[in-house]
């Protein structure tokens, strides 16, 4: 009697363990390369070439320091220490900052009109348009950016760097602001028209307010996007306006003698994009799915 | 004489009423000038290069300014389908990474969003943590997974020694470094296939479950013959959308092995960067992007027809 009963709820809860199992397992495999960077990253270099991996140590900051001052990467092989003055990791976030900042203001003034005019008034070519746009490989574009950029001067400029990642922040932000302008009521902007609102107002006045929260997620998206963005500032950037991730990638080239450095570099440049994920999970996904040249 | 005053007196007025006509005008036709910033814009920065590229891939070209580009016709197309070793490579292996790592993709994705579909403790922590890898900075991934997969120190060795598995040299043996990579791809992407399916899954009516439930299917049975039919459209975009960005991948393979071993993971969009950025063949390099994008097109033509499906 008792056994019949206790039988089913057994395997209920023996099932529930399971599956909590199975989802720290799933959760651990794909955090641990996050976990894996940001515990390297207090690790001294020679702590990192240790074998087998040693998960106890004493943590340092040493890296973290190198890579904001940018002092030697390799001390030992008597290459100059510079003068802690001046932190070219700081100027170059500060680039990545702007860039990411100017590619974004700009693609909301191009976009969210052109978003607006998608929903409300049905410009479905050009909505196929930016769909295509995704197809289009981003090498494709660099040969001719890269002679028309050279013949104007604009190779390794801010404007230049801008405008390249307008590519990706203004398919993004209008393929994800035209869901948002669809749900406003139609009913609002008619009244809005009958008193006398002009259609430039109603876009400005009524539509643009009310689709404040999806602004928030689009503008955080086009701001991953054009951050963690590799290839454009790779051919495009020099020496002044090197974006983190270029940088990130040098650090590379020094790859056995300053892993510390990688570590910390990547570290750093990734915590700003984890702490944006956190802001718009759920947007995230709906903006990953369309707009926007990669690669 | 009068009629020339009037006729200054009449101005005025008449530049008002034009002024009222050309707002009203525009107002008229404002739904064209919300889209016409975007679509001049994208013109010039994106459909412009296109059309360049194409015209480029007709000449031979190295990019100096003092040689201008040499016509050549279709010279540069015969050249990629007449035997370059370099292109029937980068074929193969872009083939064979995108090919399988989508299919892992897919599989894994699916399963895990039938995994997570029902309600538990901690889901929006599990589905924050799960879009990390996705949103991650590529770079910074590629250079923790390339030291993790260091056959001297790397913790992935280390795993292997533990598991007492044959040792591996990963991205350093040419057999190895594709199935590195792929992997690499897969934890980078499942959750994003995972996410969308899972989004696609919620949207289904609860009704139909119980409908099968009453008559007694199998939960093997419903997954086959009524989640996936249901879920394909989802399925099917996310499969276009990770196909797109997989033969396009380049951040990720540039970073962890620059295509090496020898030219043993260099993908089509590597070689492109090459041929374009190293040695200078921009009009050759042009001619392999036509190719690329028409290999990116036609895949998704064929993706998309299984949206409607054959049953």
């Amino acid at each position: 009697m008792i056994g019949k009963s206790v039988r089913p709820r057994l395997a209920r809860i023996a099932r529930r363990i399971l599956f909590y199992c199975v989802l720290i397992l799933v959760l651990v495999v794909f955090i641990f390369p996050f976990l894996w960077m940001a515990f390297n990253s207090f690790k001294t270099h020679e702590k990192i070439l240790e074998y087998p991996p040693a998960f106890v140590f004493a943590p340092t900051l040493h890296n973290f320091k190198n890579v904001l001052w940018q002092t030697p990467v390799v001390q030992h092989t008597g290459i100059q220490e510079r003068p802690a003055a001046s932190s070219p990791f700081v100027r170059y976030t500060w680039n990545s900052v702007l860039i990411a900042f100017g590619a974004l203001g700009v693609g909301m003034v191009l976009g969210l009109p052109a978003a607006y005019g998608i929903a409300r008034y049905g410009h479905r070519m050009l909505a196929l348009g930016i769909l295509i746009c995704r197809m289009i490989p981003g090498i494709s574009l660099l040969v001719p950016w890269f002679i028309v950029f050279r013949a104007l001067g604009l190779l390794d400029t801010y404007t230049g760097l801008i405008i390249a990642h307008l590519v990706i922040t203004v398919p993004l932000i209008t393929w994800i602001m035209i869901g948002f302008f669809e749900e406003v009521p139609k009913e609002l902007e008619e009244a809005a028209r009958i008193d006398g609102c002009s259609r430039a107002g109603v876009f400005l006045r009524i539509a643009l307010p009310l689709v404040r929260p999806g602004l928030v997620s689009a503008a955080i998206l086009a701001l991953i996007f054009t951050w963690n963005s590799f290839l454009f500032p790779l051919i495009l950037a020099g020496v002044k306006t090197k974006t983190l991730p270029v940088v990130v990638y040098s650090f590379m080239t020094f790859d056995y003698l300053d892993l510390g450095g990688v570590y910390a570099s990547s570290t750093l440049v990734t915590l700003p994009v984890i702490i944006m994920v956190l802001l718009v999970q759920r947007q995230f996904i709906r903006g990953l799915t369309i707009g926007g040249v990669k690669g | 004489m009068a009629s020339r005053t009037a006729e200054i007196r009449e101005r005025p007025k008449e530049s008002a009423a034009s002024a009222i006509g050309l707002s009203r005008w525009v107002d008229q036709h404002m739904s064209w000038f919300f889209i016409l910033p975007a679509v001049l814009f994208l013109t010039a920065v994106l459909i412009s290069p296109v059309v360049y590229t194409v015209g480029l891939s007709l000449f031979r070209w190295s990019g100096a300014a003092a040689t201008p580009p040499a016509w050549v016709g279709l010279r540069n197309y015969a050249d990629v389908f007449a035997g370059d070793p370099g292109f029937q490579n980068a074929l193969f292996v872009t083939a064979y990474f995108t090919g399988v790592s989508v299919l892992i993709e897919l599989t894994l994705g699916i399963g895990l969003a039938q995994l997570l579909n029902r309600e538990f403790l901690g889901k929006g922590i599990a589905r924050t943590l799960l879009i990390l890898p996705v949103a991650g900075t590529p770079v910074a991934l590629a250079l923790v997974w390339r030291h993790m997969y260091n056959p001297s120190n790397g913790i992935f060795t280390w795993f292997v020694e533990v598991l007492r598995l044959p040792p591996q040299r990963w991205l350093a043996d040419a057999t190895t470094v594709i199935p590195s990579l792929i992997l690499f791809d897969v934890w980078q992407w499942t959750p994003l296939i995972m996410l969308i399916t899972l989004a696609g899954l919620v949207s289904l009516p609860p009704d139909i479950y119980e409908a099968a439930q009453i008559d007694g299917a199998s939960p093997w049975q419903t997954f086959w013959q009524l989640t996936l039919p249901l879920v394909r459209p989802t399925i099917v975009a996310a499969a276009m959308l990770r196909f797109m960005d997989s033969v396009k991948t380049f951040d990720q393979i540039y970073v962890s092995t620059q295509g090496g071993p020898g030219i043993a993971s260099q993908t089509l969009n590597l070689y492109v960067f090459d041929q374009a950025f190293q040695y200078l063949h921009f009009g050759y390099a042009s001619a392999l992007l036509v190719v690329l994008f028409f290999i990116i097109l036609s895949g998704n033509v064929v993706l998309a027809s299984f949206r409607r499906g054959q049953t």
